[in-house]
């Protein structure tokens, strides 16, 4: 095995007379050319994060300057496209004195608790029907067609018909959410199942798995990392679910605010809303990305350089 | 536990393609594993080498003719039966130690009873230490002995495998070669040992059984008759290894090149 993890390959370069030399253990010089060098990457990568950095920023004043430019110069209306320093008044106002429909905070809590109900419930029902359906192919064949198109249906509609069903309670957003979510979990819970590697399968069942543990020890944790990636984007929708469920009857929630908003002309009121509810949607797709690493650990860690969008 | 014998009467296995075409993989292949003997099965890519040991494990049913371990008709996976995968087939999600646990845990042993017999089987295969690791931790040749512990841990009576070291480097394979030999010799179980590397099929074998071209059937089967305990790396260089090699490859060589023809032809098309 040490063999394998020898010496690293330039350090042949003196030994050419003898094979030995590079078999033996590393030497204090080499290591600390190692650890040089190891330093100097350190280096080159927290320099290149600080332009990313730099980068971002500009392209935010970039973006925001030329709003609030454009708008100052009255080269665009502000009453139709708003503007930041009128967003951030509002915002302000908002914290400070308050929404029309009560404290802003309020409102949030309203839109995440709906958006969180109906997002577990959802993710629930498509993890348990996606691994039952990826298990049981005669399931899979009857309900498909049924699936699919239920999955081709615009399916916020539903929201009007919930607002029926439920009134103006949770419920109603939370079912919206629910529908939303529910179908991304669920074809990624599928596929995940699908996609075992036979492999393990096998070996799973000459070592002795039953089929229970067959279920729970190779396929779920396999299809895991399908259920996982799915959840980063059905969180979004699962807020999507309860803002335009707030926007078929509620009486509070982020949804109502920008609903409100809109009807009275308030154009910065619906950024501010958006804004608030973007910053709500980070902090949410943090968190699963938390409870991603603690899941599946066994995982090799990312590569620095991937892109993580 | 003592090994125990296989037996395969004119076994034919054909596969269902995707076009809706049958594949026949294996042809009225007869072959016989006495009990505790290493079985070695050469042949040429797509001989169907590993249906073979897909049949003998149970996990696929022969089309027509009869498997039979210990005398006993193959339905379902056998009792005692070891498989080592030509590739990865340790559970990414478990730990070393998970991973050779598995087998005992399926079995019904309680974990803590498990544990402690798969600390011993870590340290058998020299990777004490490594207990918590994952396998994307481990080197190639390291996940391997991984997947001989968790074989090995539930006394297979038969141990089947398929190209287990092919994706090694030259000096990790001998080295691993030289390990199984000595697992082997302690557990006395059957082996049937796929590989297209007709040197290690010699090296570690009692037997040589060369397939034809798929669809695949016995071509011929030779003892080989050198001393044990042997070492891999230098029982190549004696006299009666190369006798031996030579009669194999006569032919094994025309097999292998009509396997070549056919691979090229294909190609063409």
């Amino acid at each position: 095995m040490s063999a394998q993890g020898g010496a690293p390959p330039f350090d042949s370069v003196g030994t050419q007379d003898g094979a030995t030399g590079a078999l033996a253990t590393p030497t204090a010089a080499s290591a600390s050319i190692d650890s040089e060098l190891s330093a100097r990457r350190a280096a080159a990568a927290r320099r290149r994060r600080l332009v990313i950095y730099a980068l971002r920023v500009a392209f935010t004043i970039l973006w925001l300057g030329s709003w609030e430019l454009s708008t100052r110069l009255n080269w665009v209306d502000p009453f139709f496209v708003g503007q930041p320093s009128g967003v951030v008044q509002r915002l302000w106002t908002w914290i400070t004195e308050g929404t029309a429909l009560g404290p802003l905070w309020l409102q949030a809590a309203v839109t995440m608790q709906e958006a969180v109900v109906g997002f577990l419930i959802g993710a629930a029902l498509g993890v348990v029907f996606g691994i039952l359906l990826g298990r049981i192919e005669v399931l899979a064949e009857v309900l498909s067609p049924f699936i699919k198109g239920a999955n081709a249906i615009p399916r916020v509609v539903l929201g009007s018909l919930f607002a029926v069903m439920f009134g103006l309670s949770l419920w109603g957003k939370a079912a919206t959410a629910v529908v939303l979510v529910f179908f991304v979990v669920f074809f990624n819970a599928f596929q995940g199942v699908r996609e075992v590697d036979r492999n393990l399968i096998a070996n799973a069942r000459i070592l002795g798995a039953d089929n229970r543990r067959l279920t729970t020890e190779i396929i779920i944790p396999s299809a895991m990392t399908w259920i996982l990636a799915s959840l980063h984007i059905s969180f979004g929708l699962a807020i999507v679910g309860a803002v335009v469920g707030e926007l078929f009857g509620a009486t509070a929630g982020l949804g109502q605010l920008i609903y409100n908003a809109g009807h009275t002309f308030d154009v910065n009121g619906v950024f501010a809303g958006m804004f608030v509810l973007a910053v709500l949607a980070l902090i949410a797709e943090g968190l699963i990305s938390a409870l991603e690493n603690r899941l599946i650990k066994w995982r090799p860690s990312r590569v620095s350089g991937e892109i993580p969008i | 536990m003592a090994g125990a014998g296989i037996e395969l009467r004119k076994v034919t296995k054909r596969f269902a393609t995707p076009k809706g075409g049958i594949y026949t993989a294996i042809r009225d292949l007869s072959m016989e594993v006495a009990p505790g003997e290493f079985c070695a099965v050469v042949g040429p890519t797509g001989c169907g080498k590993s249906t073979t040991l897909a049949l003998v494990s149970g996990l696929e049913r022969a089309s027509a003719g009869e498997v039979l371990v210990s005398g006993q008709p193959v339905s379902g996976i056998p009792d005692g039966i070891g498989y080592v995968f030509q590739g990865d087939a340790v559970f990414p999600w478990k730990t070393v130690l998970g991973n050779v646990a598995a087998g005992p845990r399926y079995g019904g042993a309680s974990t803590g009873d498990a544990n402690k017999q798969a600390q011993q089987w870590i340290a058998r295969v020299g990777l004490s230490g490594f207990e918590d690791r994952y396998p994307h931790q481990l080197s190639g040749g390291m996940r391997k002995r991984v997947g001989l512990a968790q074989s090995l841990i539930n006394n297979p009576r038969i141990l089947l495998m398929d190209e287990p070291f092919s994706a090694l480097d030259v000096q990790t394979r001998t080295l691993m070669e030289n390990e199984l030999l000595a697992l082997w010799a302690a557990t006395s179980a059957s082996v049937v040992f796929v590989t297209h590397d007709l040197e290690e099929a010699i090296a570690l074998a009692d037997r040589v059984v060369v397939m034809t071209a798929g669809p695949g059937t016995v071509k011929g089967t030779f003892a080989v008759d050198l001393p044990r305990p042997r070492n891999v790396a230098e029982i190549r260089f004696q006299p009666r290894f190369a006798q031996i090699y030579e009669a194999i490859w006569s032919q094994l060589r025309d097999e292998v090149l009509v396997s070549y023809e056919r691979q090229k032809h294909a190609a063409a098309v």
